[in-house]
């Protein structure tokens, strides 16, 4: 046995000395830990030099993407490399600075189902981080049931004409291209889709952002009057937009339960205990002074623990071949209640300090809280409510039976 | 499930089939029903040891197959699935205090006693009806223990206890100084309190001062595991049930209400197994945070398993409150695995307590 594995544990070890010395040479030692985790939704800041060039550095080796293929400006690596190359930028405090849809959600569809032409076109550019993507899934009465959408892809020979609305387009504002579902056939439910590119930048194409209660717009209306797309940006066959768009949402699910390092961000920032001590102080024991409040927040820390357990149980299960885990369809609902929870008790534990909305008397820190808590309100309803999780949950993982 | 090695997958494979053949619930009916004061079949207990499990935590020197806490897990599981009435966990836990604190001589003369099934050990910790390891008034002076000891398990038949005194722990023969009185519990296994009155004792001296707890947490992961099994047993029966059970023209399968009640249940099944073999791998690994992992299992499984002894009851309906039914027996079960080895409130608190809140 320890001479099948010693050779791997060789590589892997030179590997992390490859990776420990290119990130001394190339991250900025001023960006340690700068990273912003909504940044995807927030839109476009300035880069400052350091950022930049440390994007530059990352897409050119294909590390933002580690395990894509090299030959579209991927990293090429395995995933026991990848997981080294995050062990070693989590160590120096460095950041993957590609990310956002087309890496988390279009890029690994694109590859699975995409023509040659496609792929070549369209994945180096999400490597490197030079064109941002969005998606044209949600309309105003296809939300949930997403197989109801409307909006209309008229065929004009070598090209179509869509037209209809889309909604809770993530960035759109922003964005150069969508990954868009459109109905290219009424007659059918599931096989009258088809999975189109649309240039966010052709005539025709108008965003309006809404604002959430957080005060943020992440997200726009999207209205597409006569657009023109060439059928050469239809993925798939005709009518084969639901197979993909489905493939495209389980990219979605397993980024978004933290596989994909969204969970990460739970086991960042100040433990919960220590701000309740800051704010709320010790009793004559030295423990937090609010009984009830300790015990919840005792609660709500080992519901972390026992979900980053079950994340690398799950991880684990996977990478042995013991067959599909259980745990992965799950991992979204435990993720989203212990944002909100874990949200809800910063709040609290700050009193009405932990409910400022801007302004003097605030720091920076309780504001990111507020906002952090009003936004965190959508976890559970993105990417698939909460609800309907667990419709998936029972039907396809317990066997339970459609209503007759 | 953990990650498990080629011996493992064997064990719990044969653990499973055999739980399912030799020891279904209708065998702890049939023991229940018998009034059995052992609180166990001896002739199960024998065919066990055969098959190794009561040596799974003894080091090979002393007859055992050394296989760790992980591998007790899988054969506590598949014993709790079918509520299996047997003394291996408690046997297991006195065993954990033999190896970590016993000398070479104590070892010796007991380890292989236990592997092979010829006697059955237990802890003797608490003297009330909870769990407190920090207030115990036995003594023990020249060899000789008195004090009272609460809801030992096994307690009726046990040849060997691990007592807790006021400076450590000591072994104490079931035959000199030792009364035993049954205690008739919901569950309908074996419970008495015991009175050691100058009991002939011989000190576990090694472990250091932490010995006590650190038993304690080993008794506490094993008791996790089993729970780990009821918890998955009374989901599968209950979904079985749902599949089945028409109502309104309906199988109740197919409401969402239902559905969702069961999906959430199920979630919190995915994390009561990561949590109780995170502990047990833990304890496998001899890590510094064994204490922390083991609160945290035994919370979370208390939790877990109480949800699922109430949901099993409420989705069976009015069959699942009749005797005829296995869902009462789940219940009563569960309550008392819970209590056992600290609840969860008192594993919250030491878990605040070890992480300065």
């Amino acid at each position: 046995m320890a001479t099948v594995v010693e050779p791997e544990i060789d590589a892997l070890e030179r590997f992390r000395a490859e990776a420990r010395a290119w990130l001394a040479e190339h991250f900025p030692t001023a960006l340690k830990g700068k990273d912003n985790a909504l940044s995807a939704l927030e839109g476009p800041t300035e880069q400052s030099p350091d950022e930049a060039a440390w994007q530059r550095a990352m897409g050119e080796k294909g590390w933002g993407v580690p395990t894509w293929p090299r030959e579209y400006g991927g990293g090429g690596l395995s995933r026991a490399e990848a997981r080294v190359l995050q062990e070693e930028m989590q160590r120096i405090g460095a950041w993957n600075p590609i990310g956002g849809m087309g890496v988390m959600m279009f890029g690994p569809t694109l590859l699975e189902y995409g023509s040659e032409e496609q792929k070549r076109e369209h994945i180096p550019a999400i490597a490197k981080g030079e064109v941002r993507w969005c998606q044209g899934y949600s309309e105003p009465n296809a939300g949930s049931d997403l197989a109801n959408l409307q909006a209309f892809a008229a065929d004009a020979g070598d090209h179509y004409i869509v037209n209809g609305q889309k909604t809770w387009t993530s960035g759109g504002q922003w964005a150069d291209k969508c990954f868009c579902l459109v109905r290219t056939d009424k007659t059918k439910k599931h096989e009258g889709i088809s999975f189109v590119l649309i240039d966010m930048h052709a005539p025709g194409v108008e965003v309006r952002p809404i604002k959430l209660i957080s005060g943020s717009s992440p997200f726009c209306e999207t209205f597409f009057t006569d657009v023109k797309v060439p059928k050469a940006d239809r993925v798939g066959a005709e009518g084969q937009g639901w197979t993909i768009g489905k493939r495209l949402l389980e990219h979605e699910r397993s980024n978004l339960s933290g596989a994909g390092g969204g969970a990460s961000r739970l086991f960042a920032g100040k433990p919960l205990g220590q701000m309740a001590k800051e704010y709320r102080g010790t009793d004559d024991r030295g423990r937090i002074a609010d009984s009830d409040l300790r015990m919840r927040i005792v609660r709500h820390e080992m519901d972390l623990r026992a979900f980053a357990l079950t994340l690398r149980r799950s991880a684990l299960e996977a990478k042995s071949n013991q067959g599909p885990s259980a745990a992965a369809s799950i991992m979204k609902n435990v993720g989203a209640r212990i944002t909100q929870t874990r949200a809800e008790l910063a709040v609290e534990t700050m009193g009405m300090q932990g409910l400022g909305w801007e302004g003097e008397g605030f720091s920076e820190a309780e504001i990111d809280q507020t906002r952090t808590w009003l936004w965190g309100k959508a976890v559970s309803i993105y990417g698939g409510s909460s609800e309907i999780q667990n419709n998936v949950i029972a039907k396809r993982i317990l066997g339970m039976l459609d209503h007759q | 499930m953990a990650i498990l090695n080629e011996d493992q997958v064997m064990l719990r494979d044969m653990a499973r089939e055999w739980a399912d053949n030799e020891a279904p619930v209708t065998a702890f009916r049939t023991l229940r029903n018998a009034g059995s004061p052992a609180g166990y079949d001896a002739a199960q207990w024998q065919a066990q040891a055969e098959m190794g499990w009561a040596g799974i935590v003894v080091p090979e020197a002393h007859g055992g197959a050394g296989m760790g806490y992980l591998s007790l897990g899988l054969v506590l599981e598949a014993l709790g699935r079918n509520l299996g009435a047997s003394p291996l966990a408690a046997t297991a836990a006195a065993t954990s205090a033999l190896v970590l604190g016993g000398s070479d001589a104590q070892q010796a003369e007991w380890l292989p006693r236990i592997a092979s099934g010829e006697i059955v050990a237990t802890l003797a910790i608490d003297e009330g009806p909870i769990f407190a390891p920090e207030a115990i008034a036995t003594r023990a002076a020249d060899g000789k223990l008195s004090g009272t000891k609460r809801f030992v398990a096994e307690g009726d038949t046990a040849q060997l206890f691990i007592v807790a005194a006021a400076d450590g722990l000591y072994l104490v023969r079931g035959d000199e100084g030792v009364a035993r009185m049954h205690r008739a519990m919901v569950d309908h296994r074996s419970h008495a309190d015991i009175v050691f009155e100058a009991a002939p004792a011989d000190r576990l001296a090694g472990g250091g001062d932490g010995l006590l707890a650190q038993v304690a947490d080993r008794a506490a992961a094993a008791t996790a595991a089993e729970m780990l099994g009821l918890a998955e047993a009374a989901f599968e029966m209950t979904n079985d049930y749902l599949k089945t059970r028409v109502q309104f023209g309906q199988k109740l399968s197919s409401f969402q209400a239902l559905q969702h009640r069961m999906a959430a249940w199920f979630t919190e099944l995915q994390l009561m197994r990561s949590a109780v073999e995170g502990a047990l791998e833990a304890i496998d690994a001899g890590r510094s945070d064994i204490d922390q992992a083991v609160s945290l299992a035994k919370a979370i499984a208390s939790d877990t398993l109480h949800l699922s002894s109430r949901e099993i009851v409420q989705l069976h309906g009015g069959i699942g409150m009749t005797d005829d039914h296995d869902a009462g027996f789940y219940l009563k079960r569960a309550r008392v695995l819970e209590t056992m080895w600290g609840n969860a409130a008192y594993h919250r608190e030491r878990f605040a307590r070890l992480n300065g809140y």
